[in-house]
């Protein structure tokens, strides 16, 4: 089967004031592949997704997101990204939940940009996939950590996203929200073929879902699945055997 | 003279159309202003119309048309130190804001003070207001309106999270600029109705009222726009009636109006937390 490349980086940099966040970051991501993204806090994760996705620009090297360079990339509708400030909301901000869900339709249109009766479909479908359709008319401010979350989960892939683009989307789940989450990635990625690029800070639990890790510390450690990351011995030498076999025991169990 | 004949004189009825269509601005731009957490930017740019409105005296030119192109250039230049500068955006207003106040300041003393013309400016004069200025509102209301209209889905996404907007292709900066140059010429029209001192009144307070009552994003700007109106009008007539300063009068009917439904709100909420909470 002939793969096609939907994000590629060649020697990617990036510094701020002087201080190199990301270097030489090179990996090629596949379509309908499932990529976990790892690292200890501050080692260039969010940077890297901001790369990605043309929020900053690179200091060197370059991005290629489905066959186009990232200078020109302009076609939104087929990203859909979760962004990690989830604590950042103003708990007074005055959108509904199907205002907010509506807003991820935005990318697939042009000037000027409207909420047609025909997305109602999209919108509905997005809803109910996520469990949100009861709280269509609560404002977001008024919802749960949770809730919140599944809704800006639900605006992200209301579009029908090709590749979707999420940084700590389990951060305020339950275990049982994080569950039915992953599910819902397994059936995206599984069964609708959505590419997927997540950051976490659980190896372990991404082990489980993500056919490819990318483990970050201001440069790429490592890439490539999950099963060569426990039988690395570059990997054994990174982290000591212990935690390296505590990683890989819990993808075991 | 009966209080009813004052609505018959031409020059309260200027004020009351200058007025509404002014607080309808204020208010609607106030909403965008304040969830993004730039509410100050008003006031930032009524201390820059002060620099404005001293260079307009100095050179004996009418203070509005000077002071239009100087506050318009400010409210870039806030864009500019946020964006470029990497400011946070308090601190950019902050910024411009003193920089317009020293301006004015150097100005008047060199100019060996302006006295009754600056004072009106600072603290307002409503029976002033010109049928230049009236249709400039409007034209500026009708401004806004289209904007709104046709942007409204950007303007909602980029107010909710605007990297995220980014993401979505909107142009997040060309929306800013249009935002901030209408805000600039909205603050120096309505330095007339309620001065230098209190134009930032105008725009966060209707604002920040009807978010004590929002159930969406739509009718929260018209909260906002008819809380703002009613309190000019509400501002103009008592402040006839009873012989006070408009522009005070208005922001403290602004201010009782806010404080009315800041009660609401919150015996609205006691009750429901009354109820059995809703878990999903």
């Amino acid at each position: 089967m002939q793969m096609t490349s939907v994000v590629t980086t060649e020697n990617l940099s990036f510094r701020f004031n002087g201080v190199e966040i990301l270097s030489d970051i090179a990996f090629t991501l596949e379509k309908g592949e499932f990529l976990g993204i790892v690292g200890p806090n501050g080692s260039g994760k969010t940077t890297l997704i901001r790369l990605l996705l043309g929020l900053i620009k690179p200091t060197g090297g370059m991005v290629t997101i489905f066959g186009q360079s990232g200078d020109v990339f302009r076609e939104w509708r087929k990203i859909g990204y979760l962004p990690q400030k989830i604590a950042a909301f103003n708990p007074h901000f005055p959108a509904t939940v199907e205002e907010i869900v509506a807003l991820g339709l935005l990318s697939g249109k042009s000037f000027p940009r409207r909420v047609a009766r025909g997305d109602r479909k999209s919108i509905e479908d997005a809803m109910a996939l996520l469990d949100i359709t009861s709280i269509r008319h609560k404002l977001i401010g008024e919802l749960s950590g949770g809730q919140q979350q599944r809704v800006l989960i639900a605006k992200a892939l209301v579009a029908g996203p090709e590749l979707l683009i999420l940084d700590e989307p389990t951060t305020a789940l339950d275990p049982e929200g994080r569950e039915r989450f992953f599910a819902t990635l397994k059936n995206l990625n599984g069964d609708r073929g959505v590419t997927i690029i997540m950051i976490t800070h659980d190896i372990g639990t991404i082990g489980l879902h993500a056919s490819k890790l990318l483990y970050l510390d201001k440069t790429l450690v490592f890439f490539g699945s999950f099963d060569d990351f426990c039988l690395s011995t570059d990997m054994t030498d990174y982290f000591g055997e212990h935690s390296q076999h505590v990683i890989c025991h819990r993808h075991d169990t | 003279m009966d209080f009813l004949d004052l609505f018959s004189h031409g020059f309260i009825q200027r004020a009351l159309l200058a007025g509404s269509f002014i607080a309808a601005l204020c208010s609607a731009l106030g909403t965008f202003l304040v969830l993004r957490r730039l509410s100050l930017i008003g006031d930032g740019l009524a201390h820059v119309t002060f620099g404005g409105v001293a260079v307009g005296l100095l050179f004996q030119a009418y203070p509005f048309y000077v002071a239009v192109p100087i506050v318009a250039a400010s409210a870039l230049g806030i864009l500019k130190l946020i964006d470029k500068a990497r400011l946070y955006g308090d601190a950019a207003i902050g910024i411009v804001s003193s920089l317009g106040i020293a301006g004015g300041i150097l100005i008047a003393s060199v100019a060996g003070g302006f006295n009754i013309d600056l004072f009106s400016y600072l603290f307002g004069n409503i029976l002033a207001i010109s049928y230049a200025e009236v249709w400039t509102s409007v034209l500026l209301c009708l401004c806004l309106i289209i904007v709104i209209t046709l942007s409204y889905q950007e303007l909602l996404a980029i107010t909710f999270d605007e990297e995220s907007a980014k993401t979505s292709g909107i142009r997040t900066d060309r929306i800013n600029r249009i935002l901030v140059l209408l805000t600039a010429l909205t603050v120096v029209l309505a330095m007339r109705v309620v001065g230098i001192m209190l134009v930032s009144a105008l725009l966060i307070i209707p604002a920040v009222t009807a978010l004590q009552f929002a159930r969406g994003f739509r009718t929260t700007i018209m909260i906002s726009c008819l809380t703002g109106i009613l309190s000019v009008l509400a501002g103009i007539t008592i402040s006839f009636a009873l012989d006070l300063p408009a522009g005070a009068t208005i922001v403290l009917v602004n201010f009782a109006l806010f404080l009315l439904s800041f009660t609401c709100a919150r015996l609205r909420t006691r009750n429901a937390t009354r109820r059995p909470p809703d878990t999903a």
